[in-house]
């Protein structure tokens, strides 16, 4: 584990596996002096930040500090009020139109009159006027796949009230993914889900990370999610928004569950519950 | 099938029978003259020998609600797409709506006869009036119902206005808009049946008033059958095409 404490330094958070991408592949996302306003609320302040394509970055922070508003101005939801934010070096509007990021809510967002596979295809079928901004249509084929990443095979028809909250927030996945994103935003995707389900959800996250390398932004109020999933976890601070800090997690890839065990685990754990606690 | 419906539905006809019954029973021992109250064996009887005269003035009836249904449903529905997309316009129009809701359907009809005269434009306009407030008012919510996260979808998946009303909002709001069609179905029969007791020589309402004048009791219940048959129809044909079209269940309930 190694700390970067922040001075007036910009955060980098690399993808130590991925070092070879080298300098000139612009940051996944760079934030500089970044700051966002609710009125006469500032909601984040000054936040310095670059992340390399293809990393894992978890979000951790007390509630209402503003990790929601990191990914929501990430994604061109909300406007900057000072500073500059870039996703792969270009303006959030730019990147939104050819579909360089996905999102992934708390809540699954599916259409529940549409089958899961008409749920994955629905961005296809959206924003088409921009479409000839993104790299190349994606394949009926696809969508199916997809829901095999994610292990629904053979529920391709079901409608989402004949799925489970797990099931449903998978075919939310599936459908961030259709359009081969090389961002993925998640905000707390399974905070309203059962321990076990959340488990095996978090091992599969991983494997869609290393099957298709797209760089992760993961919110998450978990401790042990962030730990588990990240190559480094981002500490929020409340009142106003600012990083904290951010921790490595020097723990090898492929990681498994019972990785939560081990004393190096919980060292790190132990940590990041201390630093909570000050935020 | 039809076993299947006894099954599941004798003890409504059970009471219903019950009440008829007695109804019957209490005539008879009270010697309760017929211009006041008929037994249901005379109501029946009547049902019977004068078909021609009632399915004659069903007819009228039957088409002035269907219009009116039509007519008054969609222009909520045109209204309630119109404030959802522009809320100058809603400011500018809700609050008259509402007035429009709030006067007596009585007595805006001898308002609307003098305008319209004594035709069937004036009966279908006041089942059309009669209908128009529960469908605006659903259907605005129903189109509102878009949950926060999935207007963010939409932005994030740079929908246009009209994608993102034909793929996600108008779907949205057809459980609102079949609650509101129910109850536009059963109204907007009243709404021809006041219109015609305002002045008709024909229709179902016009026959409930001449029976009424004439004391024929027996006559005037059947009306009365036939009027709330013809509600009945209209509410299970809007409730079939309820099941046939939203095959799916809202999200909300998790
Ligand atoms: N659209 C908004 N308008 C006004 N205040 C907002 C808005 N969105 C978020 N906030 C405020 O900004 C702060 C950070 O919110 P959020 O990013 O949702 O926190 P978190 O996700 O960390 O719990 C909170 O105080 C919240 O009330
Ligand atoms: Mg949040």
């Amino acid at each position: 584990m190694t700390v970067q404490k922040l001075g007036k330094n910009m955060t980098n958070v690399t993808n130590n596996m991925n070092k070879t991408a080298g300098v000139n592949t612009p940051p996944a996302v760079s934030l500089n002096n970044a700051h966002v306003r609710f009125g006469d609320m500032t909601a984040l302040e000054n936040i310095d930040l670059d992340v390399e394509d293809g990393a894992f970055l978890t979000i951790l922070g007390p509630s209402g500090c503003g990790k929601s508003t990191l990914l929501r101005l990430v994604s061109d939801l909300v406007p900057i009020a000072d500073g500059e934010v870039t996703v792969f070096g270009n303006q959030v509007d730019k990147a939104r139109l050819a579909r360089e990021f996905a999102f992934v809510f708390q809540d699954s967002t599916l259409l529940p009159w549409r089958t899961a596979i008409e749920n994955v295809r629905l961005p296809l079928e959206i924003g088409t006027k921009h479409a000839h901004k993104r790299p190349k249509a994606v394949s009926e084929k696809s969508a199916e796949e997809l829901l095999a990443l994610v292990g629904l095979e053979g529920r391709e028809d079901a409608l989402p009230h004949e799925l489970s909250g797990g099931m449903k927030q998978r075919v939310a996945i599936a459908r961030a993914l259709i359009c081969k994103p090389r961002l993925l935003l998640m905000d707390e995707p399974f905070g309203a889900l059962d321990e076990i389900t959340r488990d095996r959800l978090n091992e599969q996250i991983l494997k869609i990370w290393k099957e298709t390398k797209t760089t992760i932004l993961f919110v998450t109020h978990s401790i042990p999610e962030a730990i588990f999933l990240g190559q480094k976890v981002l500490m929020l601070e409340a009142n106003p928004g600012r990083v904290r800090e951010v921790v490595d997690i020097d723990l090898p890839y492929p990681r498994e569950l019972p990785i939560r065990e081990t004393p190096e685990f919980n060292k790190i754990s132990r940590y990041l519950r201390e630093v909570l606690e000050t935020c | 099938m039809i076993t299947r419906f006894f099954k599941k539905n004798w003890l409504p006809m059970f009471t219903t029978m019950m009440i008829f019954v007695v109804w019957e029973l209490g005539i008879r021992i009270f010697g309760v003259p017929e211009y006041i109250a008929p037994a249901p064996s005379s109501v029946f009887a009547t049902l019977v020998e004068e078909r021609d005269v009632l399915v004659r003035n069903f007819l009228p009836t039957l088409y002035e609600s269907l219009a009116g249904f039509v007519l008054g449903n969609f222009i909520a529905i045109t209204l309630a797409i119109a404030f959802v997309h522009n809320k100058m316009f809603e400011k500018a129009f809700f609050p008259i709506a509402v007035f429009v809701n709030t006067i007596p359907i009585l007595a805006v009809a001898p308002v609307l006869v003098l305008i319209f005269g004594n035709g069937i434009a004036t009966k279908v306009i006041i089942a059309a009036l009669i209908c128009f407030f529960p469908t605006l008012v659903n259907m605005v919510r129903g189109l509102e119902s878009v949950s926060g996260q999935m207007i963010e979808l939409g932005r994030i998946l740079s929908a246009t206005k009209s994608e993102f009303f034909w793929k996600i909002r108008l779907q949205s709001s057809l459980p609102f808009l079949f609650s509101a069609l129910k109850i536009a179905s059963t109204t907007c029969v009243i709404g021809a049946i006041v219109g015609e007791w305002v002045g008709a020589d024909i229709g179902l309402g016009s026959l409930i008033i001449e029976a009424t004048f004439n004391f024929r009791s027996p006559l005037l219940y059947a009306t009365v059958i036939v009027s709330s048959g013809l509600a009945v129809i209209l509410f299970i044909t809007v409730s079939v095409a309820e099941r046939m079209i939203i095959k799916w269940k809202p999200e909300h309930s998790a």
